[in-house]
């Protein structure tokens, strides 16, 4: 179990993570999720003791990170791929580190045959691919058979084999009963792994929710319409109890999924449609509307992620 | 378990040092060049020694000529000292090993401890094999381990290198990158500190700095001259050096974020 509490971290005039609180569970995988810059790699460098948090606390199994004997037998990371001596052989990296908690030797061989790296285990880490890296890297967070793991990003750079690997794994992990905490900027990667979500955005918590209620909340369905008699199509659809928002093209967005009902309503006003087509807004959108407020760095032309700003603060916890 | 923890990170920290490729370089280098440039001055000052003023005859030093070519050699250990402590930021590893060990203080003396022993057998070595083949070098002029103040400049000299590289540590812990810390401590090493020993006006000060003070103990025959401190006097305030360089590495280690 990871304890946040109230973590906080400035640089100079920035706040980089702004008050942090929350759990992160034995059990499940957990999804850390943000867009990018907003913190969340500060966040697991500072629960690992690597940064000072400017206020704030962070407990493991109710321990501060120094304070562990042999951490590496109780939290296993990996932050990035290409933190390694690059002359220094994927054996003898993991040797080391093996050797500074008290790990067994023949732990190195163990990890290294679960990651699919015994070929090149005598080979200088400088030639692996990202992919290798990586693996060299989970292989690194499992030497101690942690109880708790965290990945940065796993999934970044990897094909999809290495992806579908990673993910089976994280939920191997969690299901014999380990903390997995994974952090990502994509919400399709964690709707596919994570059974929790703690999303942040500019350092803030903007929601520590499960997956299965985030997907209920935010998985909207909704119907496209288009019409040359907007203004007359939004006071049939008022009158019948139906709330549409204007999308930013101009047509309409009324909620639900019941095209057949807006068709037939708006043939009784004898309202033209030039189209009505039900949609799903996916979780990426959830996402992006829960975040769109907290984005730093807005590229210019994709400024509207979806123009419904009825809900915008939902899911909010 | 404080013990337990120790003797882990120095079998991690012998690990590290061990597996890769500049140690080797670094080291070899300061050997083969110390004892070349030694063996070199020492049969050049054989040829001429006839040709010496009497005044430089008097105070001959064989001991002294046979470490020339230390000055050469320390810079070696000087990129030995820092490869050792940056070789953790400039590939990223720092964040690995401090999670591995998050006690900063036995991360960095931990390390320190077995490069600094490393250091320290290279150099005795080093200082031994360079006396004795520049001895042989020297021919009738030589001087034995049994002469006054011989064997003690001779384990000084060992002492020296151990000392120079592990300023060099301290100092790259300040600076974490490897060409600040080469493009500092080479050229100062080289040119600055010399310069600043033998000018008259930034002698009184100059004569303090670490490898000027330091070397004072690798001289065996006394010299005529108003230097403040003795042999090993000159040693202690190199280690005072030494000292302020680690308290300084150590304070900005457990302050700053690793990275």
């Amino acid at each position: 179990m990871i304890e946040l509490d109230g973590l906080t971290k400035r640089y100079g005039e920035k706040v980089a993570v702004d008050g942090l609180t929350c759990t992160v569970r034995p059990g499940i995988v957990t999804g850390f999720l943000g867009p990018n810059g907003a913190g969340k790699s500060t966040t697991m460098r500072m629960i690992l003791g690597l940064d000072h948090p400017t206020a704030g606390d962070v407990r493991i199994d109710g321990s501060r990170y120094e304070q562990l004997t042999d951490p590496l037998t109780c939290v296993g990371a990996l932050l990035d791929a290409k933190a390694m001596h690059g002359g220094r052989s994927a054996y003898n990296h993991l040797l080391c580190l093996a050797q500074s908690n008290g790990i067994p030797r023949a732990r190195v061989g163990e990890v290294l045959e679960t990651v699919g790296l015994m070929a090149v285990a005598r080979q200088k880490a400088k030639g692996f691919s990202y992919g290798m890296s990586q693996r060299l890297g989970i292989a690194a967070a499992l030497l101690g058979d942690p109880r708790i793991l965290m990945f940065d990003e796993p999934v970044n750079g990897l094909d999809p084999e290495g992806i579908h690997w990673i993910r089976n794994l994280m939920r191997s992990l969690a299901a014999q009963g380990r903390t997995v905490f994974v952090s990502s900027h994509l919400m399709s990667e964690m709707a596919q792994t994570a059974d929790h979500l703690i999303v942040i955005g500019q350092g803030r918590l903007l929601a520590d929710t499960s997956m299965a209620d985030f997907i209920r909340r935010h998985a909207r369905s909704y119907v496209r319409v288009r019409s040359p008699q907007r203004e007359r199509l939004l006071d049939a659809l008022h009158e019948a109890g139906v709330t549409a928002v204007e999308a930013a093209d101009g047509a309409l967005e009324a909620e639900g999924d019941k095209a057949e009902q807006i068709g037939e309503l708006a043939a009784g006003h004898g309202i033209v449609l030039h189209e009505l087509s039900p949609r799903q807004a996916s979780l990426e959108e959830a996402f992006m509307r829960l975040t769109a407020g907290s984005v730093e760095y807005h590229a210019q032309s994709a400024a509207a992620p979806g123009n419904w700003g009825a809900d915008r603060q939902g899911g909010t916890a | 378990m404080t013990s337990d923890r120790v003797t882990q990170t120095l079998r991690s920290e012998w690990t590290k040092i061990r597996s890769v490729s500049s140690t080797g370089w670094t080291l070899s280098v300061a050997v083969v060049v110390t004892i070349g440039i030694g063996m070199l001055i020492a049969a050049l000052t054989r040829n001429q020694y006839d040709s010496l003023p009497i005044q430089e005859r008097l105070t001959f030093d064989p001991t002294f000529i046979s470490f020339a070519g230390m000055t050469l050699g320390q810079l070696a250990m000087v990129v030995f000292g820092v490869l050792v402590v940056t070789n953790e930021y400039s590939t990223g590893m720092i964040r690995v090993s401090l999670a591995a060990v998050p006690r900063r203080g036995t991360f960095l003396f931990g390390k320190i401890a077995v490069a600094g022993a490393l250091a320290l057998l290279v150099g005795m070595v080093t200082s031994f094999a360079t006396f004795f083949l520049g001895q042989a070098m020297l021919g009738p002029y030589r001087a034995g381990l049994g002469d006054p103040g011989v064997l003690r400049a001779v384990v000084g000299g060992g002492l020296y290198l151990t000392l120079i590289a592990v300023f060099s540590m301290g100092v790259a812990t300040m600076l974490r990158s490897p060409l600040l810390s080469l493009g500092i401590l080479m050229p100062f090493f080289f040119l600055i500190s010399n310069i600043l020993a033998a000018v008259d006006t930034t002698k009184k000060v100059g004569q303090y700095l670490p490898d000027q003070a330091g070397s004072r103990i690798m001289q065996a025959v006394p010299r005529p001259d108003d230097t403040p401190y003795g042999p090993w006097g000159g040693l202690g305030i190199m280690a005072l050096w030494v000292i302020a360089a680690l308290a300084g590495g150590y304070a900005l280690l457990r302050h700053r974020d690793a990275q």
